[in-house]
């Protein structure tokens, strides 16, 4: 059974120093599904995903890559096996072109005379913008800068490339996070997207508006522990927002501002 | 509302035959940039527009004075040759982020490996110039391993270095010559043939014959021509400029410098290895200086411990009006080198003039000034778009 799941955290605990981060948490992500990972500021999911993307190793506990148990040392280890984490910041340089900021790091590249090695630039060009094309995203010039792109289209950017690169799994922290109404509508199409390209998505969010259209199951995080996994047909909107730490308090604030305060 | 959107992306569209349907949302709609905006937004062209400025303002105030004589123009641009040399370092340097102030002081200090050894350790002066050239490496490396290793701003770390090598400078040339100045290896370069056809004098001394011969170039009463030939200063601009442009605009290690320039927390999340460029990037600087400190210990025929003296803000100003950032992450070396230029025809071109050359700086600072105004005009066009 355990090969149903491609990512799997058991019983893992992560402290630094006195504090406790992580306390027995346990996640699975089954095979191209979208899971939600939610919670309130603080709640561990930073540490979780960081735990996931190789930056911090667990204190106890296991991670199980397709099945097998793993130790990542380092974000470039996890990346090896497909592990891609989308961070909040994008890792995109504004003043650089669509198609540099596509292939940083990573540049494909071609003998010039036969000997000198240089960026391939159409190459990096036609498939920055077909990648981006088939993420909905019409990008004209590959080679206009990324600060002129919008915080929707760079996210999509950011997400194009971590797919194009062979992630297997995407873990996208918070991507609607500084998005509009309408930009957030695409990032949540483009991870629609993602899975039916059979790619497993873990979406941190805190937003359950944006979570729950999307999701196929949920996880609760609340101060450094799980309340749980639920798939989606378990449980309703409401239930989540409330068992979200900031469900009932958002409920009394409201009865508060009414004067029904008890 | 929609009818409004689906007419301006039709306005958009309207040009291009084959624009996909799809494309017509408002989020992802194509922008349409005009040639002239294009234009404004490569870094280079504020430096070739100062360029074309002081040109002609010389052109109006210096043009009958032999200014643009061919003895005139070998004159300023051999000194936007040596400028241009340290300010191609300084460019690619200051795109990755960083600053070199030391860059100055390296001059001096490689000016002495060159000269103490041959004049007064017997050596050879092929392994002085080797030398200097490895140990200013050395230094350049230690200069970027202490940057990248504090985390420390690199303006301190080489504000450090620009004082410890001034005065190791000092202290060598009194030391040794008991003098400010190393003088006497001149002649030694001379002797020298691989070194001195490195780094001494003039080259294509046929071609200026060739052209005084069929009289396209000004020539003495004695037939040669007024200039022997392009000083070697220049060849070395014009290789380092060629070759800097190339990595920095074709290359991987171009991306990276940009990345790392850009945004180093991004460079590393993409696995660009930050660390190694930067170190690459001071190396070149100390490179870069110490050419410059061979090349004018070969015409000078001396060394001396002021040599140098403030180039490290001269490069820097240079790479500024070449439309590069002082964050980082955008410019050009097409740029700087056009930034060197108007420094080489400036700082000559006003004792041209009729002007009192005190008002060269001034002239300088007010250059800076509107560079850095409009850099900062692009940047917030550039980056501000959300």
């Amino acid at each position: 059974m355990a090969d149903d799941y491609i990512l799997e955290l058991d019983d893992v605990s992560k402290y630094f120093g006195t504090v406790i981060a992580l306390q027995g948490v346990t996640l699975r992500l089954k095979r191209g599904e979208v899971h939600c990972l939610l919670g309130d500021n603080g709640a561990g999911k930073s540490t979780l995903i960081k735990t996931l993307a190789g930056v911090h190793q667990p204190s106890s506990g296991a991670y199980r890559v397709d099945g097998e148990q793993v130790r990542f040392n380092s974000p470039r280890e996890a990346l090896d096996r497909g592990i891609a984490t989308v961070y909040q910041d994008l890792a995109l340089v504004p003043l650089m072109s669509v198609a540099r900021n596509f292939f940083a790091g990573r540049e494909p590249r071609r003998k010039m005379f036969g000997v000198i090695p240089v960026i391939d630039m159409n190459y990096a060009n036609e498939t920055a913008r077909d990648k981006l094309a088939e993420m909905g995203i019409r990008v004209r010039d590959a080679s206009q800068p990324v600060g002129t792109m919008s915080g929707g289209e760079r996210q999509c950017l950011a997400i194009a490339r971590a797919i194009h690169f062979g992630a297997k799994v995407l873990i996208l922290d918070e991507p609607t996070a500084a998005l509009g109404v309408k930009q957030s509508c695409n990032v949540l199409k483009l991870i629609h997207n993602a899975r039916e390209r059979g790619i497993s998505v873990i979406f941190i969010t805190h937003n359950v508006h944006h979570a729950y259209p999307i999701a196929d199951s949920f996880t609760l995080l609340n101060r450094g522990q799980s309340m749980g996994t639920f798939a989606k047909r378990d449980i309703t909107k409401e239930e989540v927002l409330d068992m979200m730490a900031g469900g009932t308090e958002i409920q009394s604030l409201v009865d508060e501002l009414e004067g029904r305060a008890a | 509302m929609s009818a409004i959107n689906e007419s301006v992306t039709n306005m958009i569209h309207s040009n291009r035959a084959k624009a996909p349907e799809e494309a017509a949302s408002t989020d992802e709609r194509v922008r349409k940039i005009s040639p002239w905006r294009v234009l404004l937004d490569r870094p280079e062209l504020g430096s070739i527009a100062g360029t074309v400025l002081v040109f002609v303002f010389f052109g109006i105030f210096a043009g009958g004075s032999g200014m643009f004589a061919l003895d005139g123009v070998i004159n300023w641009a051999q000194v936007a040759g040596y400028l241009g040399i340290i300010a191609v370092g300084a460019c690619l340097l200051m795109i990755a982020g960083e600053f070199d102030l030391s860059m100055g002081s390296m001059i001096g200090f490689a000016g002495v490996m060159v000269a103490i050894p041959p004049m007064y350790l017997g050596w050879p002066l092929w392994a002085s110039v080797i030398f200097a050239f490895v140990g200013s490496m050395a230094l350049g490396a230690l200069n970027g391993y202490l940057v990248v290793r504090t985390k420390l701003p690199s303006f301190i770390v080489t504000l450090a270095f620009m004082f410890i090598l001034r005065g190791l400078t000092l202290v060598l040339s009194t030391g040794f010559a008991n003098s400010t100045i190393v003088s006497g290896i001149g002649d030694k370069f001379t002797e020298d043939p691989v070194v001195s056809a490195l780094f001494q004098g003039t080259t294509l001394h046929w071609l200026f014959s060739a052209l005084a011969g069929m009289n396209l170039i000004e020539k003495l009463p004695s037939g040669d021509p007024v200039v022997a030939g392009l000083p070697k200063v220049l060849v070395w601009w014009i290789v380092m400029a060629v070759a800097a442009g190339f990595v920095l605009a074709r290359t991987r290690f171009g991306n990276w410098i940009y990345t790392v320039g850009g945004d180093a927390n991004a460079a590393k999340n993409v696995g660009v290895p930050v660390r190694r460029v930067k170190i690459s990037l001071f190396v070149l600087t100390a490179f870069c200086a110490c050419l410059f400190g061979v090349l004018q210990v070969a015409d000078v025929g001396s060394a001396a411990a002021d040599r140098g003296l403030q180039k490290e803000f001269e490069a820097i100003i240079a790479v500024v009006i070449g439309g590069t950032l002082l964050t980082g992450g955008f410019g050009s070396v097409i740029g700087a080198c056009f930034g060197a230029l108007i420094f080489g025809v400036v700082q000559i071109g006003i004792s041209y003039t009729n002007i009192d050359s005190d008002w060269y700086r001034v002239f300088l600072g007010g250059m800076l000034l509107l560079a850095v105004l409009f850099n900062h005009y692009i940047r917030s066009r550039a980056a501000a778009t959300k």
